[in-house]
């Protein structure tokens, strides 16, 4: 079934403000951050208007309440990643933090100087500098996957690199800046077979592609709850019940021990193990109301709307003299497509459109070690959701059309 | 806002007058804005009364952080170093002749940051510098 986007585009308060004089945002940024439909918006005010109390201790209706709450939204975030149990979602506050807790926990415990983590030359800084801190602390070895030139994960070497016998392979499902969606189930299936596990960056293929974990066979997969139409400061990691049972605790206090006395304490069961402190409750239950949301409009159409947008504004760029696509063509890519425009800085281009109230990202987007690859210090990138369409393609193209002008 | 893009900037942008390396030079220094991954670097040359004689930038980034690394060449030659170092983000601002939002006025920054780093023989082009 296809999307109703003139329908879902009404679910987004937001798109309806003017970010300059008579200009309807033209929001191309969801990469960065998604927009949230009202029914988020309104989850959370009705937490706070209505139920708020913090959870698990109290006995009270509002805290019985909340807690039903925050859990009912971790049943709901399992099922939408097809996780075996809600047990294996551990609430975290985004893919950032989800990452480093398998490098506090599950890499201190089990790695030592000399092993090998394999990573890939297109990930974000949130899936390289953990490792780097790894390194200088332990003497961890990294490799690198490397990119094709038409932007892909070159997999010849990647099977040479396997022989090295790995502990892990870290990687990200779907590139933030070309795109490309990586095969997975395929990186994963020959990483288990070298002996390694696997950790999955989820950021972009979560929000934006069906994911299911035990069809991938992860071990971890990591991502956030703000860019699949949810609240910041929410994400979650799901880890194998094995693996998560036999790692130490990341961060130590309340809600996360079962028992403490004055020298020592004993952990929670899982996933109450890894979520010390008063957690983002308003936010977990956000997250929940975002998850139905996509539920119901159903990822495999979200996936198809993308791909459809995707594909028609690569052929509408590359028609543009002077503009290059960076990335594989759009059968391999989610709905991104970072651009350069010869002679004008990816800033200028992103302040010009904003003129005309198109909001594009412009930067190294976190992937500072994949544009040095390509050999360019920054892009302009234009990224695509449910709610965009193609006659906001057909602005972004007339934009850059008139930055060319200011630029002859 | 097109005002932004006010002539001037874009045509010291394209055409700069003061783009190069001076060889030999008495101060040089270069720093990146951490950002965007702009690069400025900016190289001097003081003679004994401690007056600026000549002044060159080189690196890249966007129309304004390029124009602004111009104009403030143009600015500092002829001028002695201790009114370099008094030099502040509102005399940028002042060079270009617009108002910037906090994530631009960063482009337009980075060239005054790195000569003063320079200037003061520092190991960082901060924020702190232009404040």
């Amino acid at each position: 079934m296809s999307l109703n986007i003139e329908q879902i585009r009404k679910d987004f308060p937001i798109l309806a403000r003017e970010t300059q004089p008579g200009t309807r945002v033209v929001y191309l940024d969801s990469t960065a951050t998604s927009q949230k439909p009202l029914l988020v918006i309104e989850a959370m005010n009705d937490f706070y208007r209505r139920s708020n109390a913090n959870i698990h201790r109290g006995v009270h209706t509002l805290a019985e309440e909340s807690t039903a709450m925050y859990e009912g939204a971790r049943e709901k975030i399992a099922k939408f990643v097809n996780a075996a149990s809600s047990r294996q979602i551990i609430y975290t506050r985004n893919t950032t933090e989800a990452i480093n807790l398998v490098a506090y926990s599950w890499a201190r415990a089990n790695l030592k100087a000399g092993d090998l983590v394999i990573l890939t030359e297109m990930e974000h800084h949130s899936n390289l500098v953990p490792w780097h801190m790894l390194q200088a602390e332990r003497g961890i070895e990294l490799e690198f996957i490397p990119v094709t030139e038409d932007g892909l994960l070159d997999l010849d070497v990647y099977r040479t690199l396997l022989t090295r016998g790995p502990k892990l392979v870290s990687f990200t499902h779907m590139s933030n800046v070309l795109g490309t969606i990586n095969p997975a189930a395929e990186v994963i299936r020959l990483a288990h077979e070298a002996g390694a596990l696997t950790l999955v960056d989820g950021a972009q293929s979560v929000p934006h592609l069906p994911v299911d974990v035990q069809a991938l066979d992860a071990d971890f997969l990591a991502f956030s709850a703000h860019k699949m139409c949810g609240p910041t400061g929410i994400g979650a990691l799901y880890g194998k019940a094995d693996l998560l049972e036999a790692m130490p605790p990341f961060l130590g206090g309340g809600d996360m021990i079962r028992e403490v006395k004055l020298r020592s304490f004993r952990p929670n069961s899982l996933p109450h193990k890894f979520e010390a402190g008063t957690p983002a409750i308003a936010e977990a239950v956000g997250f929940g109301a975002a998850v139905d949301y996509l539920s119901q409009l159903g990822m495999d159409a979200v996936a198809a709307h993308e791909h459809a947008i995707t594909e028609y504004a690569l052929e509408r760029l590359e028609e543009i003299p002077g503009v290059k696509v960076f990335g594989p063509s759009a059968e391999k890519k989610g709905g991104v497509a970072a651009f350069t425009l010869e002679g004008v800085h990816p800033h200028d281009v992103a302040q010009i459109l904003d003129q005309d109230g198109i909001a594009v990202r412009a930067g190294h987007h976190c992937a500072q070690p994949l544009h040095e690859k390509f050999n360019i210090p920054a892009t302009s990138r234009a990224s695509f959701y449910i709610y965009n369409t193609k006659d906001e393609v057909d602005l972004l193209v007339n934009g850059i059309y008139k930055v060319k002008e200011m630029f002859g | 806002m097109d005002d932004l893009y006010r002539e001037v900037i874009i045509e010291h942008y394209k055409n700069p007058s003061y783009r190069g390396y001076l060889d030999p030079h008495d101060i040089s220094f270069a720093d990146n804005n951490p950002l965007c991954g702009d690069h400025i670097q900016v190289d001097l040359r003081v003679d004994e009364n401690g007056i600026v004689t000549d002044a060159r930038f080189d690196g890249h980034g966007c129309a304004i952080s390029q124009a602004s690394a111009d104009l403030l060449m143009e600015t500092v030659i002829g001028k002695p170093v201790e009114e370099v170092k008094q030099l502040n983000k509102q005399d940028v601002l002042d060079m270009l002749g617009i108002d910037l939002g906090p994530v631009r006025l960063k482009c337009a920054l980075l060239s005054l940051k790195v000569l003063k780093a320079g200037v003061y023989g520092l190991g960082e082009a901060s924020d702190a510098l232009v404040e």
